[in-house]
């Protein structure tokens, strides 16, 4: 019986990633002979003296190979005498981070490659920060174009002696630093002839060698619950896959959130009638009584582990849309999706020094530590102790781009000295109250193009059939809550954070809110969607720019054309319209009376009022 | 504690992702291409659930230029299981008359690719699985396991989701879907040692046995039935030969070989020189032909 070793390589562009394992593979003589065939017929086509591009083995994509780069993670698979591998190689630019991710996050082991000839790059930096990130532990760096550098031991020392200390601020189990050349074969899977002052393993006896960790007898036994298989009302079945301990017939175990006990009456491994599970195992349990136990709850023997809304996270994000503070997405957590809020942003972390910087945005490909609140209360761990209850990602709730992966430090309790409190009187019971459904309107179009007005008609309507309503107005809000603030693109996105927040509040408190501001920028609105929630409904009012600015009833048109306001929305500044508003009217072509009943039908359509 | 071998890695995997789409997706399909990796597949499926049976039907494109032993096969697997199988054919395409001899590529593209397209649009399926392994081929040992198509069910190569851990994001839109590929991490080596552990049925033409064959273009074509189409010189031979993957009998090159058990079929695949997508006519056109397909919406 084989074990399985997954590894990745990265490192940075041209540092020779695809031409290493590529030559690992052709030196094994692992290859079939029609890809052979292949490499050799498709290099004639790209060399001049007819010697084999190995990394043409790797670079499968057509862009890729038209640009002579690796832009997504590739698997390979081989098996030596000793084990089975996979390979994730993984592509070296920086753009690319996110997928080089990817194949942090499947493999046990890193091999990390640089350029003799450049020594330690940012690059060799950051990579390593992600390994460690996504749980790697065991390090080897192959310090490659040796014959670029001569073969000589002392520059090698010195990028070694780097490493040594650079990697103290990892946590590790094993770190090796190997002299290679890809291109011509030395370490890689034999000893090099022309570097004898190297006694150390080559690359493939290292990779062979590796001890793979062992499996903690100890550990508690923990099932993320995936499915609940009910077939018919005899059967009713756990299912989902072990990712710690084990478990035998007759165990007691303990279910959460809800902490309900029960006994284990029936066990069958992939399918099979067993006695036992054991970590890794694909398994359907049956309990002798009925508890409260879904998709997303998690099965435990004896240890309770974490159950609430709040924990500390470190973060890649991956999104070319920036994470901005207060923002609501999707977080899968083990098998658990709910809806979860990025409280605050602590610091960034430099890729390169591993220094704390302060920021209020989060772009693409940097990692940063952040709190995380989500709807309701769930089951974590630490990333340390359960790496599957303790690892998760973000969904953005509009694109459903995989926006960030991230690792759980530590549950929070308090958040700067605040406690989330959860009141006994919930949104559900005011609004049973008031005998309505709470929901924002959220009115956005140009200036003068009547959203105030109709927003106005819209509450007295609303008021005269009983609702209990409160309107907000772009002007009357400046003037107050948000005096503090301009017009540049950062506060008028603040702008609309706050009022979104104030919107969530008096949703809370069960009043159907109204709001009439021009919010100009797609990704403002669905910033303030993402707060606010389900109970959202974008009215676009589309009455055309020369309308509004024949209307101009506040006078700001002429102002703007005379170069008075800076900054004007549909002058000097750009409105963009929604491109699937849930309700749009033109008020040039409607009275207010009709537009109003417009609403309220296309409300009642959706649910809400 | 006992430790889990690379197989049984594998299957756990596989059937992780399996019930992770059942638990999420809306409307699941598995496709079934009636060779071994579907076979593998289906097996795999019914494990996932048992003693319940897969909460989601089963769907084979029908080029009808299948072999008959396929064809057979299906029905028998189906019935045997209790599983709901959909049979669907481009019939307009049919109706053109459409034949792999004359329409060479654009008959993979109305028969199977077209016909894909249309059978999930049909039933709305909004996440389709399918046995494609990484290590067939260079494009797909990029692809993610959770493979993302837009409306048109096309795959953007440069644009793919993040994968991380075991955390598959099956969130789309309305029209879209995923394509899943739980056998992803799996060899041809692993496929057969697997069928091998567990007994796997699977269609008699893996095993080697007297068939009527022409040798075309270095391929060992099947003389399935009169619909097979001579060139000038060829002679239809009898010859014990078995196929290593299965698709239209026209377009399917065999090879000579006595492997008429399991073992002696593992044993030959295990020192085999050629990759098994050298018998599939239809790939020596490019080398990166099977990407352009992919993106074109074929599976």
């Amino acid at each position: 019986m084989k074990e399985l070793l997954k590894f990745i390589t990265c490192g940075s562009v041209d540092d020779g990633k695809s031409t290493l394992i590529g030559h690992m593979l052709y030196d094994s003589k692992l290859l079939f002979a029609d890809q052979e065939r292949a490499l050799e017929l498709e290099s004639k086509v790209g060399s001049t003296d007819g010697s084999l591009d190995y990394s043409l083995l790797l670079d499968g994509l057509m862009a890729e190979r038209e640009q002579g780069i690796t832009i997504d993670v590739a698997y390979r698979y081989f098996t030596t005498s000793k084990r089975s591998f996979i390979v994730a190689d993984t592509p070296g630019h920086e753009e690319y981070t996110r997928n080089m991710a990817v194949g942090a996050s499947f493999a046990d082991a890193a091999v990390i490659l640089l350029d003799a000839t450049k020594g330690v790059l940012i690059q060799t930096r950051r990579h390593t920060r992600i390994c460690s990130l996504m749980g790697i532990r065991d390090f080897v760096f192959i310090v490659n174009k040796m014959d670029l550098a001569d073969y000589r031991e002392d520059g090698f020392l010195a990028i070694k002696q780097e490493l040594e200390e650079f990697i103290r601020d990892f946590p590790y189990n094993s770190m090796t630093v190997i002299p290679v050349s890809a291109t011509i074969g030395d370490n890689i899977t034999a000893p090099s002839q022309k570097m004898k002052w190297y006694q150390g393993p080559a690359l493939l006896s290292y990779l062979e060698e590796l001890e793979l960790n062992s499996e903690n007898e100890e550990e508690d036994f923990v099932l993320p619950i995936q499915r609940v298989s009910r077939p018919n009302h005899t059967f009713r079945g756990f299912q989902g896959q072990v990712e710690a301990g084990s478990i035998r017939l007759e165990d007691r175990i303990t279910v959460y959130p809800s902490g309900e006990q029960a006994s284990v009456s029936r066990l069958l491994a992939a399918g099979e009638e067993v006695e036992e599970v054991v970590k890794g195992q694909p398994v359907t349990v049956c309990l002798d009584r009925e508890i409260d136990c879904s998709r997303g709850c998690v099965m435990v023997k004896k240890n309770r582990p974490e159950v609430g809304n709040m924990f500390q996270v470190t973060m890649l994000w991956m999104d070319d849309i920036p994470l901005l503070e207060g923002k609501e997405y999707i977080c899968k957590l083990g098998t658990k999706k709910i809806p979860a809020r990025i409280v605050k942003i602590e610091y960034k972390i430099d890729v390169n020094t591993g220094a704390k910087v302060t920021a209020e945005q989060v772009k693409k490909n940097e990692i940063v530590s952040c709190s995380i609140l989500t709807t309701e209360k769930i089951v974590f761990h630490k990333f340390t102790d359960n790496e599957a209850l303790g690892g998760l990602i973000l969904i953005d709730r509009i694109t459903n781009m995989t926006s960030a992966c991230g690792v759980i430090e530590y549950a929070l309790k308090h958040f700067d000295n605040l406690t989330w409190q959860d009141s006994d009187i919930t949104k559900e019971i005011r609004e049973k109250r008031m005998g309505q459904k709470a929901a924002a309107l959220w009115f956005t179009g140009l200036s003068g193009s009547g959203k105030s007005t109709l927003a106005n008609a819209l509450e007295m309507k609303l008021s005269a059939m009983g609702r209990h309503t409160m309107l907000l107005d772009g002007d009357n809000i400046r003037m107050g809550l948000n005096r503090d603030l301009k017009f540049s693109d950062e506060d008028r996105t603040e702008n609309i954070r706050r009022i979104a927040e104030v919107t969530k509040l008096m949703n809370d408190a069960g009043l159907i809110v109204l709001t009439s501001f021009i919010s100009p920028f797609a990704q403002d609105r669905d910033l303030a969607r993402s707060i606010i929630g389900d109970d959202f409904l974008e009215i676009y009012i589309s009455t055309p720019l020369e309308e509004c600015e024949r209307r101009d009833v506040k006078g700001l048109y002429k102002k703007a054309r005379a170069g008075e306001i800076p900054v004007f929305t549909g002058i000097s500044s750009p409105y963009e319209a929604p491109e699937k508003p849930d309700i749009q009217i033109d008020t040039s072509q409607y009275t207010v009376e009709e537009a109003v009943d417009l609403l309220i039908k296309k409300m009642q359509e959706h649910g809400i009022g | 504690m006992k430790i889990l071998s690379h197989l049984d890695k594998l299957e756990a995997e596989a059937i992780y992702i399996i019930r992770e789409v059942a638990a999420e997706c809306e409307k699941p399909v598995m496709l079934y291409s009636i060779g071994k990796d579907s076979s593998v597949m289906l097996h795999l499926a019914m494990k996932a659930f048992y003693p319940e049976k897969p909460p989601f039907p089963f769907m084979h494109i029908d080029t009808t230029w299948k072999f008959r032993e396929m064809t057979e096969f299906r029905d028998r697997k189906a019935k045997e299981l209790g599983i709901n199988m959909i049979v669907h054919t481009n019939e307009e395409g049919l109706q053109a008359g459409i034949n792999p001899f004359d329409h060479g590529a654009s008959y993979t593209d109305i028969m199977k690719t077209q016909a894909l397209k249309q059978g999930l649009n049909q039933y709305g399926f909004t996440a389709a699985f399918g046995g494609g392994r990484r290590d067939e081929e260079k494009s797909r040992a990029k692809e993610r396991i959770f493979s993302f198509r837009n409306a048109e069910h096309a795959w953007d190569p440069k644009n793919q989701r993040p994968e991380m851990w075991k955390l598959y994001n099956t969130q789309i839109q309305k029209g879209e879907s995923i394509r899943v590929f739980p056998l992803s991490n799996w060899t041809e080596n692993d496929i057969w040692q697997y069928i091998l552990r567990e007994n796997i049925d699977i269609v008699s033409l893996y095993y080697a046995d007297v068939r009527p064959v022409v040798y075309r273009d270095g391929n060992i074509i099947m003389v399935d039935d009169d619909r097979m189409r001579l060139l000038p010189g060829e002679e239809v031979q009898m010859k014990k030969v078995r196929f290593r993957t299965l698709g239209c009998y026209p377009l399917t090159g065999g090879v000579e070989s006595d492997a008429d058990t399991l073992e002696a079929i593992v044993e030959e695949t295990l020192g085999a020189v050629n990759s098994e997508r050298t018998s599939r006519v239809i790939d020596h056109e490019a080398t990166a032909s099977m990407e352009r397909r992919k993106r074109e919406g074929y599976f």
